[in-house]
């Protein structure tokens, strides 16, 4: 008796979502990218489609990290006081799909930079990459509320994905896609209900359902990342189901969360049993997208080349012609 | 839930009086409102009192198909009214309905395959209603065996256990309870079970909380569609809120807004 393959028939989709504007949709970016389309469970090709490959991109920041990890440190060098510079190493030397660019300097306890030096920030990295951006505000919802809109219409027009807007604070953030044509990373706390609810409350706020892009607060292996995990599979499922409020793609910041780790980061000199610490760092962060990508994370926003190397080495052999 | 919203149906009087004036109106706003209000799918009788059953169905569907390309039940037990209307609202509609005796289902299952729509099947044959819920299994069975038979998939098939007025006899409602359980373990994939639910408050006082009650009993056991009321929100709210309880839509705050939303 021939074996016949049991599939699941799937009702929904995620939705497409380009990012970046060129010269003919009122941009400069040399290209843009397009992810979601997936009609499946992530690398099951034979039940679905998987149209657009995950992307990867690499953030660069305003202001560098306070103890920007040694193997991180060495792998950007000195352009890592200039973002542009930086967003441009990432493009060039290390193929990122997409530049992420963390406005970490806007924070009131950090540099407090003003609105428009973060904008002047925008623009350098605007100016030295074609690839489309994303935006990050600093993470403290007042000032990112005064630091965002500014960002957002010096990119007008250029298609950017801006983050983020979250459950208690979202209308300002809406408000500037909609006035400068972007799209908008929507946050929750791993809490599908409270995404779903985001959701519903920018979309409320006259932003298209095909604008969102999704980010749980991302948590790295051995802090979380299994709860991550467990909320992709969910969502994806949801997605699938014909939940349109949980049909957005996924985002996850890889690369900060995973750099946060002590097994990470820790010098060799301090734990000279945990193995040779750029090896360490990468494959930390390696393993923790390997886990997203098989969840079924869409973009991911990567800080070492080798990680994102190695990412991109799993993309291709998991996936093979299929996208 | 599947909804299939019942309004337009000559058994109303603005229903009746719009068909009989040939007003498009009134029948395209119920068209809209119903859809608005959660259904997926709109049930189209002409009701007892058209002159020409035939003529009056055609003008309904078309009237409706301007307003919207929402699937349509088409709601008649004469073959001629229902191929007609078939072929007017196109592919993807539902039979409503056959019984379970040959000489319907010789008629209406090659009709379903025909023009692509999905069959009702009353639990009803050449003996009537069934008493209980074994009687009601066994016609189902019978109607799933004869589409598989002419090439009708069985998940395009959807059984409607028959519920009477709770006035009138109170034990079918456990009855109908336990049919919708047993129809799931007929065939795999199984057919899909759908219910006129209204009937179940027929000439009873408190309506509205007997056919709320009852749908949210119904979708317990498995129901997986409802031919109801989709304007009555305090039931839809109800409806919804069920849906949450068996883990078939992620929980949000604004769970009866994503739920409609969703829909739109």
């Amino acid at each position: 008796m021939p074996f016949e393959m049991p599939l699941e028939r799937w009702a929904g989709a995620v939705n497409l979502v380009t990012i970046g504007a060129t010269g003919a949709d009122g941009g400069s970016r040399t290209g843009t990218v397009t992810v979601g389309g997936d009609t499946g469970l992530p690398l099951l090709g034979f039940e679905g489609k998987t149209p657009h490959r995950p992307i990867i991109a690499m953030e660069v920041f305003d202001v560098p990290p306070a103890e920007l990890p040694s193997p991180m440190a060495e792998a950007v060098g000195e352009v890592c006081q200039h973002p542009g510079a930086w967003a441009r190493k990432c493009v060039e030397e290390f193929g990122a799909d997409l530049v992420s660019v963390r406005l970490m300097g806007a924070h009131p306890d950090r540099s407090n930079r003003s609105p428009e030096q973060c904008a002047e920030t925008v623009k350098s990295v605007l100016q030295a990459v074609g690839v489309p951006l994303i935006i990050w505000g600093c993470g403290q919802p007042e000032k990112d509320n005064e630091v965002m809109p500014r960002c957002s219409e010096v990119a007008a027009g250029e298609n950017c994905l801006l983050g983020t807007a979250t459950q208690d604070n979202y209308k300002t953030m809406t408000a500037a896609c909609l006035a400068d044509g972007h799209k908008l990373i929507t946050e929750a706390p791993l809490d599908i209900n409270i995404q779903k609810q985001v959701n519903i409350l920018v979309s409320d706020a006259g932003l298209d359902l095909s604008r969102i892009v999704m980010y749980q607060a991302t948590g790295g292996l051995g802090y979380g990342m299994e709860y991550a995990y467990s909320i992709m599979e969910r969502t994806r499922l949801a997605a699938l189901s014909g939940d349109r409020m949980l049909s957005m793609p996924m985002l996850a910041l890889v690369g900060s969360e995973c750099w946060k780790a002590k097994e990470a980061r820790a010098p060799e000199e301090v734990a000279p049993e945990w193995g040779s610490a750029p090896e360490r760092g990468t494959l930390w962060e390696a393993d923790t997208a390997n886990a997203f990508l098989h969840g079924g994370c869409h973009i991911f926003v990567m800080w070492h080349p080798r990680s994102a190397a190695l990412l991109r080495a799993m993309i291709d052999s998991l996936m093979g012609e299929e996208a | 839930m599947y909804a299939i919203g019942e309004r337009i149906n000559g058994m109303f009087k603005v229903v009746a009086a719009a068909i009989r004036d040939r007003n498009p109106e009134p029948i395209q706003k119920l068209a809209r409102d119903q859809l608005a209000a959660g259904a997926a799918a709109l049930d189209v009788n002409v009701g007892p009192a058209a002159a020409d059953p035939l003529e009056a169905m055609e003008w309904l569907v078309k009237t409706v198909r301007e307003a919207t390309d929402a699937p349509l039940a088409i709601d008649t037990t004469k073959p001629d009214v229902m191929a007609r209307g078939l072929e007017l609202a196109g592919p993807g509609s539902i039979i409503n309905s056959t019984k379970g005796q040959q000489e319907q289902l010789d008629i209406f299952i090659p009709m379903a395959v025909e023009y692509q729509a999905t069959l009702i099947a009353l639990t009803i044959d050449e003996n009537g209603i069934p008493r209980d819920a074994a009687g009601r299994s066994e016609i189902a069975l019978r109607v799933v065996a004869a589409a598989m038979e002419k090439g009708l998939e069985p998940d395009h098939v959807m059984i409607d256990a028959v519920i009477l007025p709770v006035n009138v006899t109170q034990p079918t409602p456990g009855h109908v309870l336990e049919t919708i359980h047993s129809i799931k373990l007929l065939s795999d994939p199984p057919p899909k079970t759908v219910l006129g639910l209204s009937n179940v408050s027929q000439g009873t006082t408190m309506r509205e909380l007997i056919n709320r009650t009852y749908l949210v009993m119904t979708l317990a056991a498995g129901l997986d569609a409802a031919i109801l009321d989709v304007l009555d929100s305090e039931m839809m709210d109800a409806m919804i809120a069920a849906e949450l309880l068996l883990n078939r839509a992620v929980y949000c705050d604004d769970f009866l807004k994503a739920y409609r939303s969703g829909r739109a």
